[in-house]
Parts: structure tokens; sequence; C-alpha cells
């Protein structure tokens, strides 16, 4: 029995929580430094997950000081309240209340970078207007100072109707208390004084609501107005009467008198945004910092482009060179533990399942997370620091050659590390058709995925040798990615001259300067990435690694014991010592061979071995690839418990055991021919239901996943088949 | 519009102008105004890629690329020069 004194307590704290628990959303204009702030403010309290219907991440932390808690969401950054692209659509459909399943903030954290007030106030001033409670991050001050602006806080408060203007600098911590008291006292902070940018708009619009009783808000009727019923405000201007559409176009006739809305409102709204800087900014003696030292070399155009191909360069060599260590450790580990459990647990099914299933299974793709880990770091150093903006800057005169802009750079770098967060990224492009054809541009470019089969297979049968600064085996990686940036954008220039013809794609893009990566922001982003990675590894590649296993130990064939059996009596008959423990070896690596042929996953991979015959694929070879369409990394856990399990050789790793395999004539069976075709077949094929899913979800039809997943298995199969056979001929 | 002698397309690099007037019936144009290149502005030329386009601008301290196609629906006068 509950006494009635607990029952008063949790009342009460109920209570408590219930007075003091508020939902502030994070917004800002892309760049000021929102994220790193967030993280900053959140620290490991938070989660991410997905807007109902969409694929944008939705970032949601919680803050608690001096007893208060907050919650906080971080929105995807947006210019101003007239969304440009999806992702600006949905931080603003966040802000004014109207996304379907997410409850309206119940305030705002402004975040404005100092040094960029101008276009951080066009945003401000629209977020004034919505007369909720607010208060302002004021970031990167320190920067600010550094490029001589000095911000007058008071005047800068005094200007935005009187919110809490608070200066902080989120990389070092710097002003965050006071940040975090404005954030939990926000609830009961006042509203923001009316501010006067637009006088005649507001009295239109005051006017138009009262002639109309309408329901939407201000600001949602000003951007009626302005932007007119679009595919971006959907989420307030479907279902509206044609009368009040009709009043709204007559309106906006009268009102712009033929000028195009947009830029009258930019005009008068910068305006505005002049006449505030000039009473709070002040310029201080500017010091040059090593940033602006960097983009001024980079802005050279041709250091600019040769820096690009050597950062991309470097980038490919950590990634091959700096993991071999690490990566042959965990490796040798993986094979020695295995071995152990073999020692300590005997023969038997239980033994096989953890030694050659699990260990095997799930160690081969373990291996790779250190090259995961380096990738992962890299992309996100580039893009935390402002450079991949750069690159897509530099590389849009290329783009444009292949109907695509700069823009597309980014989603297709980041598809490197992985094509799901890459497709995400498209977001940014403002049009579809564009999009669309990066989307299918993304998954040809190499992911992190597809670098375990190709380390694998490149470090066993490409020699190691020297060639110029490079090694042959990082040369031939670099080779493959270079096929898959290529791949990719023939298949967007295809896309763009058939089925997604259209206009020139549209690019404006800010550069924003170098800056140092914030530690905090990368090292969240960067065990984000591995948890993901280690969660496939231990939930799909697991699973698939336990099904693969009990698929090639079962059905047990009752001929092969007795023969083994008659084979070792009749070797001990004739051989002794060391000789006879040699052929003890052979005869089981024998049988081991045959049992694995009639289990059921070598009947299934011979049943579909002739399909792959003309690519010289075994049977082997054949079953591992299909077990990796759902999840390509899964191949190199098929691969390494199928010959496991098949023990060629007793010891030693997954790449001697691939060497070793032969056809029953004694040919080997990974000739360079054969195993450049299976890297070409790697580079093209779709083999990853998660991308699949979400070009679903990005493109919201199945006929792009279906498309794509066609088009690419069958440029692969083609590809290999061409390969092996000229290279065998 | 009349073309001008000088657009943002026709600065040099390290060179500053002042947005004088702006044809803004593309809404490209458009939606570089909203990103601040309204009249008035002064702008400087930061930079170009390989080939002069895009180019890069700086717009009070802050970059902001964009294609010759569009800096020519910009007409600016040379800082310095007239008011």
């Amino acid at each position: 029995m509950t006494k009635p004194s607990e029952i008063r307590v949790a009342a009460s704290s109920i209570a408590v929580r219930r007075g003091f628990l508020s939902r502030v959303a994070v917004v800002g204009s892309p760049n000021s430094g929102k994220s790193t702030l967030f993280n900053r403010l959140t620290g490991l309290k938070q989660r991410i997950g997905n807007y109902p219907g969409v694929t944008v991440e939705r970032h949601v932390g919680s803050l608690t000081w001096d007893g208060r808690k907050t919650e906080l969401i971080d929105l995807p950054g947006t210019h101003s309240l007239r969304p440009h692209s999806l992702e600006e659509q949905i931080a603003v459909d966040v802000i004014l209340g109207r996304l379907a399943g997410a409850e309206p903030p119940d305030g705002i954290l402004a975040v404005l970078d100092a040094t960029n007030l101008y276009q951080g106030l066009f945003l401000v001033q629209q977020l004034v207007e919505l007369q909720k409670p607010m208060v302002v991050a004021l970031t990167m001050t320190d920067a600010a100072i550094r490029s001589g602006i000095d911000i007058d806080r008071d005047a800068l408060s005094e200007a935005l109707g009187g919110v809490r203007v608070c200066g902080v600098v989120a990389t070092t911590g710097a002003g965050l208390d006071g940040l975090r008291d404005a954030i939990t006292t926000l609830k009961d902070a006042p509203l923001p004084r009316k501010i006067t940018v637009w006088p005649e708009l507001d009295a239109a619009i005051s006017g138009l609501r009262s002639a109309t009783g309408t329901l939407l808000s201000e600001t949602e009727c000003t951007r009626l107005l302005i932007d007119g019923v679009t595919e971006r405000n959907q989420s307030f201007s479907a279902g509206l009467d044609a009368e009040f559409i009709a009043r709204l176009d007559a309106l906006r006739l009268e009102f712009f008198a033929g000028q195009p809305p947009v830029a009258v409102e930019a005009r008068i709204r910068y305006g505005w945004v002049r006449s505030v800087l000039r009473s709070v900014q002040q310029s201080a003696p500017k010091l040059y910092s090593w940033q602006s030292r960097i983009t001024e070399f980079l802005n050279q155009p041709y250091a600019g482009t040769v820096g690009l191909f050597v950062v991309m360069a470097v980038v490919f060599q950590a990634v091959f060179a700096w993991a071999t260590p690490i990566m042959d450790f965990i490796d040798s580990a993986t094979a020695t533990l295995g071995a152990r459990v073999g020692d300590v647990l005997g023969d038997g099914a239980l033994s096989s399942l953890i030694g050659d299933g699990v260990i095997a299974g799930v160690g081969s793709v373990i291996v790779f997370l250190p090259q995961i880990l380096i990738l992962f770091l890299f992309i996100i150093l580039l893009e935390d620091s402002g450079y991949l903006a750069r690159a897509a800057y530099l590389m849009d005169r290329t783009m444009r050659s292949v109907g695509l802009s700069g823009q597309s750079i980014i989603p297709m770098i980041s598809s490197f590390a992985c094509a799901v967060p890459g497709i995400m990224a498209t977001r940014v492009i403002p049009s579809r058709r564009d999009r669309i054809a990066t989307i299918m541009a993304a998954p040809f470019m190499t992911c992190s995925a597809r670098l375990p089969v190709y380390a694998l297979l490149i470090a066993a049968f490409v020699p190691a040798q020297q060639v110029g600064f490079m090694n042959l085996q990082g040369l031939v990686l670099f080779g493959l990615y270079m096929f898959g940036i290529v791949m990719g954008i023939l298949t967007a220039l295809l896309m763009r001259k058939t089925a997604l013809r259209g206009p020139k794609p549209p690019f404006a893009l800010m550069l924003p300067e170098f800056r140092r990566p914030n530690l905090q922001t990368v090292f969240f982003q960067l065990l984000g990435r591995v948890k993901v990675f280690l969660y496939r590894a231990g939930t799909v590649i697991f699973s698939v690694a336990v099904i693969v296993w009990a698929l090639s130990y079962y059905p047990r064939s009752e001929l092969i014991a007795p023969a083994v059996e008659n084979q070792r009596q009749a070797a001990a008959y004739m051989l002794s010592g060391a000789e006879l423990a040699a052929e003890y070896a052979r005869i089981d690596n024998v049988a081991a061979a045959a049992q694995l042929e009639q289990s059921w996953l070598g009947r299934a991979g011979k049943s579909v071995e002739p399909l792959f015959r003309p690519l010289g694929w075994d049977w082997r070879v054949s079953a591992a690839v299909i077990a990796g369409f759902p999840a390509r990394e899964v191949v190199v856990a098929v691969l390494g418990t199928v010959y496991a399990v098949g023990d060629q050789a007793d010891e030693g790793t997954l790449s001697t055991r691939l060497k070793a395999s032969t056809w029953p004539d004694g040919g080997k069976v990974f000739t360079l021919p054969m195993v450049l075709g299976l890297l070409i077949f790697y580079a093209c094929c779709l083999q990853c239901a998660a991308t699949l899913a979400v070009i679903r979800r990005e493109t919201n039809t199945w006929r792009w996943p279906v498309f794509a997943w066609f088009y690419m298995t069958a440029i692969g199969y083609i590809g290999a088949m061409l390969a092996f056979q000229l290279g065998s001929a | 519009m009349e073309i001008n002698a000088y657009t943002l397309a026709t600065l040099k690099r390290g060179q500053k102008g002042v947005i004088k007037a702006i044809n803004a019936n593309d809404p490209q144009v458009q939606r570089l105004m909203v990103l601040g290149l309204v009249e008035g502005a002064e702008i400087e030329h930061a930079s170009a890629a390989l080939g002069g386009d895009p180019i890069e601008f700086r717009l009070f301290g802050c970059g902001i690329s964009l294609r010759q196609e569009h800096a020519r629906h910009f007409q600016v006068a040379p800082a310095g020069a007239g008011d």
C-alpha cells in the first residue's frame, strides 16, 4: 500500500516540474555557432530523433540550472522566416508551431553571430516580431573582438525590443552561466516590446486580419502577403479559402505596386538592420588572424583548387596509412580470440558458433572501426572548419558542367562517410531536380561500409610497393574513390539530360571564415557516428553473422565424420610425428570444406553460382555477395564466417584464407582480374537497405530507390564481368 | 535596366563598391537580396574560383559567393567614386 504522504510528495513534484519545464527552440542562421552552443548547453543530455514524416534530424537536449529544467530543441539554420529549402522550411514550421506532431516552443533562443550581425539581425528582427519570450545569445564575441568589432549589448537589446542579450564564447564557455539563467527563466521573462521595422506593412496586415477575422498569426499573414501560397509554406497556407487568397492577392498588388515583394522586404529589413548597426557596432582595431591569412591564401584561384586536391589526397592517404597498425592489432586479436575459444570449448556447435560465427563475423567488421573513425573525423573537421562550403564554391563551375551546382558537392563529400547523412544533406539544395540528381549520384561515393571490402581485397591482393610519395595500395584505393566520383557524376549528368531536364540550378552560398573546429562538437559528432557503427555491428551484422554461420554449419552430414575417421586411421597407420599432424590437419580441412559445401549456404551459393560465373566468383563469394545486399559491410563478415568454417588454414587471418582459396581444379579463385571485378562491383552496387530507405523518404516515392537499385546493380555486374573477362582473356 | 559600366561582375579583386541599383525580377537575384545584397550595402570582391566564376564577395565581413550571371544584375558605384 502506498502511504498518503508519498502521494502528496509525488503530486507536488509533478506540479514543480510542470511549473518550470519549458521548451525553447534554438534558432539562428547557418554557421552562427548554433550547434556548438547547443552542445555546450546540453552536453551529453541530448537525444537525436526525427521529425514526423521527414528525415530532418531533431536534436533535443535538456538544460537544468538552479533547479529549473528546460528542454532545448536545436533547429536547422535558416536565413529568414521565408524558407528557401526543405531544411529551412522545417525550422520555420517548428518556430511557428505548425509542424504536426511537434509541440510549439514556449520560447526562442536566438543565436546571433557577433561577426555577422548584418545577416543575423535580418532573422532576429523577424523573430522579435513573433512576440514570444526570447533571449539572444551573441556568439563568437571573441572572434568579433579579434576582427575589430565592438558591440554595445545594451543598445542591441534596446533595438530588439528589450530582450536579454547574453554575450558568449561557446568554445570556451565564457558567459554561459548568464545565458543558462536567462534560458531557464525565459518563461517568466517579459515579452519583447513591439519593434517598428515596417509600419506600412503592419498597418496593412492588421487591416487584413480585422477585415477577414482570420486565425492566422501576424507573421503567417505577412509571409502569405509577401511570398504568396508556395510549396514551402503549405503548413499554414493549405486549406485557405479562395476568398481569403483573392483578398491577399489584391492587397499584394496594391501594396507592392508591381515591385517584387521579396525584394521590397529585403530592402526595408536590411535598411532597418543598417540603422541598428550604426548605433550598436563600433569598429575597433583589427587584428590580423591566422584565419584570414588562410582565407587569403586560398582565395588565389590556383592555390585554392590545388589546395582542395591536396586536402582530399591527404584524407585518403591517412585513412589507409594511419589506421593500419591499429587494424593489424584488432585483426590478430580477433584471430587469437577465435583460436582460444576453440581451445577452451573444444569441437562442437557452440564452439563453432562463437568462434567462427560471432567472433570471426563481427570481428571482421570491427577491424575497420579505426579507418571509419579517421574518415569521419576528417569529414567532420572539414565541415566544422567551414572548408566544405569553400569546396562547394571552388567546384561550382565544374559541377555546373554536369548540370549540378557547387552545393551538390557537400552531400557528395559527406557520402564518403555514409550515403545516408549525405542524402539527408541534400535538403539544403533548393531545386528538386538538382536534389534528386544529387541523391542518385551520392550512393556511388565510396562510403565507409565499402571501405572494409576494399581494404580487405587491396591488402590481400595488391602489392605494397611505393609509387612516388604514395603506396600502390593507397593509390588503388584512391583510384576506386575516383571511380565512384566519376560514376556518380556521369549518373547525375545522365539524369539531368533525361528524366530531370530543367533550368540551370541556382547558386548562392555563404562562405564562412575558417575557424578552429570546436573539439566538443567534433567529439559529439564522432561519438554519434561510432555509436551508429557499433550498434549496427552489434545488431544487424551480429544477426547476419549468426544466421550465416547456422546456414553454413547445418545440416551436418552423416557421411563426413565416418569418412574422416577412416582416413585418420589410415594416416596413423602410415605416418607419425609432425607428418601425421600435418596429414590430420589436411584431412580436417577437406572435411570442413566438404561439410560447408553441402550446408544450406553452400547449396544456396551453388545454386546462384552460375549467375556469377561470368564474373569469376565461386559459390562462397556469390553467397557472401547475396548475403550482403541488406548491408554491404556484412560481406566481409560473411566471408569471415564462411572461410572460418571451411578452415583453409587453421590459424591466420581472413586475407591469408582468401589467398589460399581455390577452385576444385586447383586454380586460384582470387585472381587479379576477379578481384578487380569484385572491387568494381562493390564500387557500383547499391547494397544498403538504409540508403534505399532514405532515398524513399527523401524523394517520397519508391520509384527512385527502385530505379537506383536496378541501375547500380546492373552497372556493377557488367563492370565486374568486363574486368574479369577482359583481364582473364 | 540599362547596362551599366559598373556591376558586381566588373569589380576587380580587392576592389570595393556600394550597390546602387538591382534588377530584382529574377527570383535568384531576390534570394541574394534576402542574403543582404541590397542597395546601399558595401561589398568587396574577395576572390574568384578558377576561370573567374563564381566570385566571392565580402559583405559586412562575411563571405558570399555568386555567379557571374547573377553578379551582373547588381549595379555598383566603386567606393570612393561619387557619393
